[in-house]
């Protein structure tokens, strides 16, 4: 890859000896501005609308401002120490680990078990795999409201089969907590595919001839799940345990679309959504919600990268 | 996905009855209850969309639709102008996925092929907007756009979103696995850049654009929560936004007939593309964690 062109170029910095020599030629400087016109763009956006707004909103988060108005006074850390000191806050943060830990738990354990049961390689296990993982694809907005309907609590078709069994429904509408145990099970109907997937590959590079030694010793296949499968299958299990929390802490559309007021629903990200676009219009507080859950958000995905390099190290 | 049977498992296999009912039990019957659970909302929705309103509201429903109608796609399109919204989500998903396609692999390629110094720091700072989660943007970006005039306008909601580190980085990770002498050939014949990507690279390169540009059409036609702040005329409205316009009503429970022929107007066309394409959109969307 060194360039070899013999033309007279001017040399631009001289390296000091030992080190490898390069000339700067015509077809440098050509390839200079080729990838400047391929790159550019795309870095050029990116600059502008991911790294700008980081910045921006770190700004914003330290002003007093209601979005839509022209002028803003500085607050300095009002806006965190509000936060942090109103027990509204210390409720979001609780409903935020909630619903976080109850839908990674849930889509991981159910991943898991469809995985197993996929990896028994019978005819059909395609199919099955690909209508298992569909609903990770299909838009938040209209999952939402086609399970909105499956639980409302006079004419949905859970309330139905529930009467038919002679319960009663639950009031999944009105009640906080049941409904965040809806959006709960919905998130986790929509992203239990994607872990069964990744659990499936997992399973899939265990070598066979472990399993089968195991078996020789005389283990059962509760022994030899937990004493070889799990511990095997334990940086799947990782990776993601931490993809998974980096979603959830996300989740914005199921929340907005099936429970708009944020009745017992409110995490982080729809608090910072509620403040700016609700009915406060408060800017400066919601940039400052929104830096929490960057700064939550920026310690998971560090922790992501120190194991992905262990990994890349044992690979 | 191996292939191989030893003939010790094709023996075991063999072997009758008892690993038969082991299969259904520990594979048919958990995943039969999988299925059903995931296709059950989907048929729900979509039967419920063609049912009369006395069938829809009721404590007994039927599972099939008694006496079939479309007038809740009627209604739907009454309350919002359903063929503009559904028009403007395939006109900003067609035209933001070529766009973020075609950067995507531009960059892509320069960051592999071309020579230029510095190449690894912009691929890490490319990777590094990954961790930044859209909310984080969302109120600067609200800003800007608005400020340009970008509300309620076409650009306004695909611009923001256009550039592209995920795709980036699959097409990266799958040109630096062609042979260079692929493209070395190419050059000692002469081939400028553009000959080398669009006749060498891109031929051998179709399956990952294919895949790039699947989970770029998905992700762009789902995209929720940008064009919801930036919008807010029913005649610019995306599908996602659009429905959230039809959910806003008190009387939730006339409305669910128009909200299941909504959610089929989402929801179906993905549908379609994943059970015609799902490979490729289950292998992009899991890459990363499965691969290297």
């Amino acid at each position: 890859m060194t360039s070899t062109a013999t033309r007279p170029d001017v040399p631009v910095r001289e390296r000091p000896p030992g080190r490898r020599r390069r000339r700067f030629t015509a077809r440098d400087r050509h390839d200079f501005w080729v990838f400047l016109a391929l790159v550019l763009p795309n870095v050029a956006l990116i600059i502008v609308f991911a790294y700008r707004p980081v910045i921006e909103n770190l700004r914003y988060s330290m002003l007093d401002w209601t979005l839509g108005s022209p002028s803003a006074s500085w607050a300095g850390i009002d806006n965190y120490v509000r936060f942090f000191t109103s027990p509204a806050s210390w409720g979001i943060l609780w409903t935020t680990l909630v619903f976080t830990v109850v839908t990674v738990g849930g889509s991981m354990v159910l991943g898991l078990l469809i995985a197993l049961a996929l990896n028994r390689r019978v005819p059909g296990t395609g199919i099955a795999r690909a209508a298992v993982f569909s609903p990770y694809v299909l838009s938040g907005v209209g999952v939402g409201l086609v399970w909105l309907f499956v639980f409302d609590p006079t004419i949905g078709v859970l309330g139905a089969v529930l009467r038919g069994f002679g319960g009663t429904a639950p009031d999944f509408f009105n009640d906080p907590t049941l409904s965040l145990v809806m959006i709960c099970v919905v998130y986790v109907w929509k992203n239990m595919g994607y872990a069964a997937v990744i659990y499936l590959a997992g399973l899939q590079s265990i070598p066979r001839d472990l399993l089968e030694a195991a078996a020789l010793d005389g283990a059962g296949p509760i022994r030899s799940f937990v004493r070889v499968v799990l511990p095997l299958l334990s940086p799947t299990t990782f990776f993601l345990l931490v993809t998974s929390v980096l979603n959830s802490l996300q989740a914005f559309d199921l929340i907005r679309i099936m429970t708009p007021l944020g009745n017992g629903t409110t995490t982080l990200i729809y608090e910072a959504y509620l403040q700016a676009f609700g009915s406060y219009n408060r800017a400066g507080y919601s940039a400052a919600v929104s830096t929490v859950l960057f700064v939550l958000l920026v310690v998971f995905t560090l922790v992501q990268l120190r194991w992905m390099e262990r990994r890349v190290h044992y690979a | 996905m191996s292939t191989r049977t030893t003939p010790r498992r094709t023996a075991r296999e063999a072997l009758s009855a008892r690993s038969l009912l082991d299969a259904v039990l520990s594979a048919y019957v958990p995943l039969v209850l999988a299925v059903l659970v995931v296709v059950f909302p989907l048929l729900w929705m979509i039967l419920t969309s063609v049912k009369p309103l006395p069938e829809i509201i009721t404590q007994t429903p039927t599972l099939l639709p008694v006496d079939p109608t479309w007038e809740n796609y009627a209604t739907a399109a009454e309350r919002l102008p359903f063929a503009r919204v559904f028009a403007n989500s395939v006109l900003v998903t067609v035209v933001g996925a070529v766009i973020k396609v075609v950067l995507a692999v531009c960059t892509a390629y320069g960051l592999v092929y071309v020579r230029f110094p510095g190449k690894n720091i912009i691929f890490a700072g490319l990777l590094v907007t990954l961790m930044v989660p859209p909310q984080v943007a969302l109120l600067p970006n609200y800003t800007l756009i608005t400020s340009l005039g970008g509300a309620d306008t076409y650009w306004g909601i695909i611009v923001p979103g256009l550039g592209t580190a995920f795709g980036t980085f699959l097409l990266r990770q799958h040109f630096r696995t062609i042979p260079p002498s692929l493209t070395e050939a190419a050059e000692l014949d002469g081939a400028g850049h553009w000959r080398r990507l669009t006749r060498v690279v891109l031929p051998v390169s179709a399956p990952t654009v294919a895949t790039v540009a699947l989970i770029t059409i998905v992700s762009e036609w789902n995209d929720y929560l940008w064009p919801l702040v930036i919008i807010s005329q029913p005649d610019m409205m995306t599908l996602p936004v659009g429905l959230t316009l039809l959910a806003n009503v008190d009387n939730k429970a006339a409305a669910y007939g128009q909200l299941m022929a909504g959610s089929v107007a989402v929801i179906i066309p993905v549908l379609i593309v994943f059970v015609a394409l799902q490979r490729y959109v289950i292998a992009g969307l899991t890459q990363g964690a499965v691969k290297d």
